[in-house]
């Protein structure tokens, strides 16, 4: 019986260092999240805090009913932030494919400069949200459609980029090698053994991406960058909130539609 | 001995458009949208131009990021970001638990299911930066505002997804630990968290990042955090400034992105 | 027509797959390859046309030092050899003629390849290639949509499109039952006879080599341990090859090794969809 004595005689879920570990794990993150409360509301009013809930009802009051006359206002905004998603999404595609085949480690031309290069595109356009690359884009160029379109394509970079790097790097190698053994040069092994491997992947990233940037793009009118955002922000400026809710209710129904869209598409490629 | 002859000529068929007349349709579709998509963009050239010179300063500052003269305004908005982010992303999940469970086909009575099911769906449809100029309206400019914009976005994403791995949990453990006897309670805590904990984790880290990159946007319409910075340094057209805020913004989500997966990896 | 000279090659890491190989394929031989798994057959024929790069020695293919070419005379060197392949390695998601035209893919410029305007005797011989193998019906079909066999059988149309001089053939029926097995062998020994071709054939199946090939060469540890032809083949020069060992039961070792790779290759295919 003496081997087993150093044993707990008590049965527990985890070793006693792990639940001091799990304790303290908890712990230090309510402590956490304590300082960084007290960080963040040191400056809050709170009195606009306690009178949230009239505020709230005086613009649900405000809201309904909506102003359905306004809609005849928005079929033109709306008309250019498809235009602003389709255009975005297509000029974006068109530049992230070079940046993936020089991100994927199987295609890329140089492993020690242009993979890093490509890499980092890709987290720059992926971690700045597309409203901040319309706010550049607008002090820069001007306000405008064309502002929209370049900053949905340079946020798209990023995402096409890095599911499409992860694709061709994903592809079958046989496949490859068996082409590369007839003699085929470099362009050749790219088009008939890597291109046709990743191109329902393509099609179906593209068409997603096409789905999140209609979403995006209603909103850039906020900044300037034209669409129906631009109409948004004039009836929150005026507070007309009767109209913000016919706009609302049609970014929404513009979004389930092209969600079902870009599922019936992606549907039909794969 | 006559050698048959074959065919000098061979054509690729198509692959996803079977019927040639519905093919030619859809192109002809295709190019006339393009045409009036292309022809809708109105283009001011000579803003555009003047603006040119603006881009190289912004790709001048982008490069050579002034972090020194307005890190007191980029420290304050990094400070209001990160606690605006870990606070939302702690209550929004903690919020998130049990309407996720709620949301559950498998656990949660008929009209429980609806009601966490349309909360989820509301919070999905609507995007942060609309949430957050609701909640800035209703109470008042600042980060409190962007802490309940996040938080109400963070149930959406997390509840739901939640939700769909309850659902698709091995029902032979919950049978087998219901058999016992076991009260709904037991069943939660003994089938369920267990095989969804880890991904609830994972998740959690995945919102957290998510959360950091939606806080840098958020104060473009009032909400707090760095988005604000960097809307005031645009508005001034301090470029420098503002690419030293966009690097710090991509420092962080990268660090944060390293630091999830890595920690995803130590917790399992 | 084939002649390799104390051939070598060791991997990165370290190890030693092939040593001081020394072979030589006259026109017409249909010679088979056999051995142990990691024997380094796989990197023999790899090595002729350098999907392998060989650490030292001659591979002459008639006058030609294949090892020795820079880029592009490679490319041009390899329309020479055709290659047939384990898992057949068809571009899945093309039509069988573009995998068979694919084949040209050596002589024709990248214009051509792109827009899939290849020259009309190149079809005609496609087309005559895919009638020998007995495809012709389904030249329109993407290559995923046909069988263990049928697939193999575009991989050889696609070798012999290239109008090779050689062949290499890596366990062509590694992943096929034995009645396609047997059929597969007979064909590429038939299209081989009928062209004068000479054929390395890796096989691990000593009975079907020993019915098919006409010079069998037995590799251990990447030396040539056996060379003769198939009749000299007697239990203590397979003893040679396999080692001690039951050869039996090492070729139940092989059934179970060709089902582990059949599932990879579907657990692949389904982290495809």
């Amino acid at each position: 019986m003496t081997e087993i004595t150093h044993h707990s005689q008590v049965w527990t879920y985890r070793t006693p260092k792990a639940r001091l570990l799990l304790w303290g794990g908890w712990l230090a993150l309510v402590a956490l999240f304590v300082w960084c409360w007290q960080l963040m509301t040191r400056d809050t009013i709170w009195f606009f805090v306690t009178d949230a809930p009239r505020q709230a009802a005086d613009i649900g009051n405000r809201m309904v009913p909506p102003r359905w006359s306004y809609m005849s206002e928005l079929w033109l905004p709306l008309w250019d932030t498809i235009n602003i998603a389709t255009l975005g999404t297509i000029g974006g595609v068109i530049m992230a494919v070079p940046v993936a085949f020089m991100a994927a480690r199987n295609t890329t031309p140089s492993a020690t400069i242009l993979r890093p290069i490509a890499l980092f595109i890709i987290v720059a356009s992926r971690s700045i949200n597309s409203l901040i690359w319309a706010l550049l884009l607008v002090a820069i160029i001007g306000p405008g459609l064309l502002a929209g379109i370049i900053a949905i394509a340079l946020r798209s970079i990023g995402f096409v980029g890095k599911l499409l790097y992860e694709a061709i790097e994903e592809t079958d190698a046989r496949q490859i090698e068996a082409i590369e053994a007839t003699g085929a040069s470099g362009a050749q092994v790219l088009s008939y053994g890597i291109v046709p491997q990743i191109m329902p992947a393509f099609w179906g990233i593209s068409v997603f991406r096409w789905d999140i940037n209609i979403r995006e793009s209603t909103i850039l009118g906020l900044v300037g960058a034209g669409g129906i955002g631009l109409k948004l922000q004039a009836s929150l400026n005026t507070l007309a909130w009767s109209q913000v809710s016919v706009i609302l209710l049609l970014i929404l129904a513009t979004v389930v539609l092209s969600e079902w869209v870009s599922a019936r598409m992606r549907h039909a490629i794969i | 001995m006559t050698t048959p002859s074959y065919p000098t000529t061979w054509r690729r068929p198509p692959q996803i458009v079977k019927d040639r007349r519905w093919r030619l349709a859809l192109q002809i579709g295709i190019f006339v949208y393009l045409v009036l998509a292309i022809g809708s963009v109105e283009v001011n050239w000579a803003r555009v131009y003047d603006g040119l010179e603006r881009g190289q300063r912004f790709i001048m500052g982008f490069l050579q990021p002034d972090f020194s003269s307005r890190w007191r305004d980029i420290s304050q908005g990094l400070v209001e970001s990160l606690t605006m982010t870990l606070t939302s992303t702690v209550v929004g999940v903690a919020i998130s638990v049990p309407i996720g469970i709620g949301a559950a086909r498998n656990l949660a009575p008929r009209w429980i299911y609806y009601i966490c099911r349309s909360i989820i769906a509301v919070s999905r449809a609507l995007q942060e930066i609309i949430i957050a100029i609701f909640f800035v309206a209703m109470f008042g400019f600042g980060p409190f505002a962007g802490f309940l914009t996040l938080s109400f976005a963070t149930i959406g994403f997390i509840a739901k997804l939640l939700a769909d791995d309850i659902e698709e949990i091995n029902e032979a453990q919950a049978e087998a630990i219901r058999s016992t006897g076991a009260s709904w309670w037991q069943v939660v805590n003994y089938a369920i968290q267990p095989q969804v904990m880890p991904r609830l984790i994972g998740l959690s880290l995945y919102r957290l990042d998510i959360n950091f990159r939606e806080s840098a946007v958020i104060g473009i319409v009032g909400a707090g955090g760095i988005g604000a910075t960097l809307n005031t340094a645009i508005d001034r057209y301090e470029y420098d400034s503002a690419g030293a805020i966009l690097l710090i913004i991509i420092g962080i989500v990268m660090v944060a992105e390293y630091g999830s997966s890595y920690l995803r990896k130590f917790l399992q | 027509m084939l002649h390799l000279e104390r051939l070598s090659k060791t991997y990165k890491t370290g190890e030693t797959a092939l040593h001081e190989v020394t072979l030589d394929v006259p026109k017409g031989q249909i010679l088979g390859l056999i051995g142990p798994s990691g024997a380094g057959k796989s990197t023999l024929i790899r090595c002729i046309n350098r999907l392998v790069e060989p650490s030292s020695g001659k591979v002459l293919l008639g006058d030609v030092d294949l090892a020795r070419l820079g880029k592009t005379d490679l490319r041009k060197q390899r329309r020479r050899i055709g290659m047939i392949f384990q898992e057949y390695a068809l571009v899945e998601r093309l039509t069988v003629m573009e995998n068979v035209l694919s084949g040209r893919l050596g002589y024709v410029p990248f214009w051509r390849s792109f827009l899939r305007k290849y020259p009309a005797a190149d079809i005609q011989r496609a087309y005559r290639l895919l009638d020998r193998v007995g495809l012709i019906d389904h030249a329109d079909k993407r290559a995923d949509a046909l069988s263990g066999g049928q697939r193999q059988r575009v991989g050889i149309a696609r070798a012999l499109a290239q109008d090779p001089e050689l062949l290499l053939v890596d366990e062509p029926t590694a992943s096929l039952d034995p009645k396609t097995s047997r059929q597969i062998m007979r064909l590429l020994t038939e299209v081989c006879t009928e062209r004068g071709l000479p054929a390395i054939v890796n096989i691990h199946d000593v009975p079907l080599a020993q019915q098919f090939m006409q010079r069998i060469v037995g590799l251990r540890a990447g030396r040539v341990v056996f060379d003769g032809p198939p009749e000299a083949l007697t239990e203590s020069a397979l003893t040679q090859i396999y080692g001690e060992e039951d050869w039996n039961a090492m070729r139940a070792g092989d059934a179970e090794q060709a089902a582990a790779e059949a599932e990879a290759r579907d657990r692949i295919a389904a982290l495809a969809k």
